[in-house]
């Protein structure tokens, strides 16, 4: 016979998650259902899509080819000044996107410190481009992976590795046929969060790649913009973004999530 | 009876109309200069272009009424008429654009005015010493130049895609700035070549940035105005404030900072 919960935990549980229902249902009492097929057809919200989902998935790509070998770094290897390597790696999280953004002009702008002999040197310019929209991103959202990667690798049983190092793999191999396939899950999940992170980003894409709807304008600057010019747009838009990130994280279901 | 009470003076019964008496006396006391009665804070949702003019006008009106705070919540035209008429508590709005100001008073928002207080004209922003070399309006068509402009909703917005079409230029803009300071802070940084901004806004950031005449013929006029607003939670501040703005103090100020008079 199962006992019902205790009362306070289920006022307090339900509260919390009034907290994230009851804005989906405004969003949804918004919503102009009659005009939605011509909206979500418009040219703004399929460039603010496409540039989305484009730069959001870059991004994580990028974040996974420099962050498993830099949480690998951190997890494995002893090195002066380990932990406040870690600590910059935390920093975007906790610093305020737009701050990044303008730290990342102050970089790589056309007078920054890389940016301006990069563009001397050979024309690349990040800001107010489609790239430069794929490094905000993955400046805000490499540390999610790195942080689950780091966690996944020190909980990781080394005595694996050590059996394929005896069987004569060298290092790489071990990483690739035993560590990265021990760690998959908690890889999968860092992705996602990265993605999910970077598919969302705002602050530090419109500080540091500007907004330009086919550009750079990706689905949180539209939303923004089209708040205050056309509301039913910025409905449409928005329900756009709740559904994608729905739809990925239904298909992820309990068997990632426990790995976070 | 309690042992605490025993020892006490008599007058240990009125303690608590202590603090009341001493503010009684110290509010008595205070400055006697301005409207006696006008207290407490007034918010003020003001244009961004406004920004410098109206932090002075804050010390002024400030220092001529002591009880007052006035509280600046500056930001583009349209984002604060969108704010207003979700309900967002302020007191006074003043607008950088005519029908930003139309669309609240649509809305039933204005209790008082609104008052025109002042006009700007709009003027080409470039970094200094003008590294791309912008002498006009065509400029702002040549593709190999980083061109920026407010978003089409934002008052210089659409004043400066109104003024580029009197010039009969197709802009190739490079990013859309969500209101005219964040516009002016990146070509400031020199990460723009150019941009198009309000002559008050390339005043106000001295030798960083330089500015290039655009002819009176493409010109646009952008009308200031400042209203009392509906519901507001001081409406004796707001008018007090309102009257200081459209005063010969105020309009002084605005001059100061190239505002052109009403």
């Amino acid at each position: 016979m199962r006992r019902r919960p205790p009362a306070v935990l289920i006022v307090l549980g339900c509260l919390g998650l009034a907290l994230f229902v009851v804005p989906f249902v405004g969003l949804l009492a918004r919503t102009p259902w009659r005009d939605l097929p011509d909206l979500l057809t418009g040219k703004v919200v399929t460039d603010a899509l496409r540039l989305s989902l484009v730069t959001s998935l870059m991004a994580a790509a990028i974040s996974a080819i420099l962050g498993v070998p830099l949480a690998w770094l951190l997890a494995r290897v002893e090195f002066p000044g380990r932990s406040v390597v870690r600590a910059l790696v935390t920093l975007p999280l906790v610093l305020p996107p737009v701050v990044g953004g303008a730290a990342l002009l102050f970089a790589l702008g056309r007078r920054g410190i890389i940016g301006g002999p990069l563009e001397q040197a050979t024309g690349l310019l990040l800001p107010f481009s489609t790239w430069g929209v794929v490094v905000a991103n993955t400046f805000v959202a490499m540390p999610f992976l790195v942080i689950t990667v780091e966690g996944a690798l020190r909980n990781l049983d080394t005595r694996y590795e050590g059996a394929a190092a005896s069987f004569g793999a060298g290092r790489l191999t071990v990483l690739r046929r035993v560590t990265l396939p021990m760690i998959a899950p908690s890889l999968v999940a860092g992705l996602v969060l990265t993605w999910a992170r970077a598919f969302g980003e705002f602050g530090a894409t419109i500080t540091f790649a500007g907004n330009l709807q086919g550009r750079t304008q990706t689905l949180p600057l539209a939303v923004f913009v089209a708040l205050e010019s056309d509301r039913s747009t910025a409905v449409a838009l928005s329900l756009v973004m709740v559904a994608v990130s729905l739809i990925v994280l239904v298909a992820l279901r309990d068997r990632w999530w426990r790995a976070l | 009876m309690p042992r605490s009470d025993r020892a006490r003076p008599a007058s240990w019964r009125y303690r608590r109309a202590v603090p009341a008496v001493v503010m009684m006396v110290l509010t008595a006391c205070g400055g006697s200069t301005g409207k006696p009665g006008v207290q407490g804070s007034v918010l003020v949702s003001a244009a961004a272009s406004l920004t410098d003019a109206f932090a002075e006008i804050e010390v002024a009106f400030e220092a001529a009424n002591p009880g007052v705070d006035v509280i600046l919540n500056l930001g583009s035209s349209s984002s604060l008429r969108d704010q207003i008429i979700e309900g967002a508590p302020a007191d006074v709005f003043a607008s950088a654009s005519r029908s930003t100001m139309d669309q609240v008073v649509a809305a039933g928002g204005v209790a008082g005015g609104p008052h025109v207080f002042g006009h700007n004209l709009l003027e080409i922003a470039v970094p200094a010493g003008n590294p791309a070399g912008v002498t006009g309006l065509k400029d702002f068509a040549d593709e190999d130049l980083l061109i920026g402009l407010c978003a089409a909703q934002a008052p210089c917005g659409a004043f400066g895609r109104e003024a580029l079409q009197k010039a009969g230029v197709t802009p190739a803009v490079d990013t859309d700035e969500p209101d005219v300071r964040a516009l002016l802070t990146k070509v400031e940084a020199g990460e723009l070549d150019a941009g198009l901004v309000f002559v008050t806004d390339v005043l106000s950031a001295g030798g960083r940035v330089d500015g290039v005449v655009i002819p009176d013929e493409f010109n646009v006029v952008a009308d200031y105005s400042i209203a009392i607003l509906v519901d507001g939670p001081n409406p004796d501040a707001a008018a007090a404030f309102v009257a200081f703005v459209v005063s010969a103090e105020g309009e002084a100020i605005l001059d100061s900072y190239g505002f052109l008079s009403p």
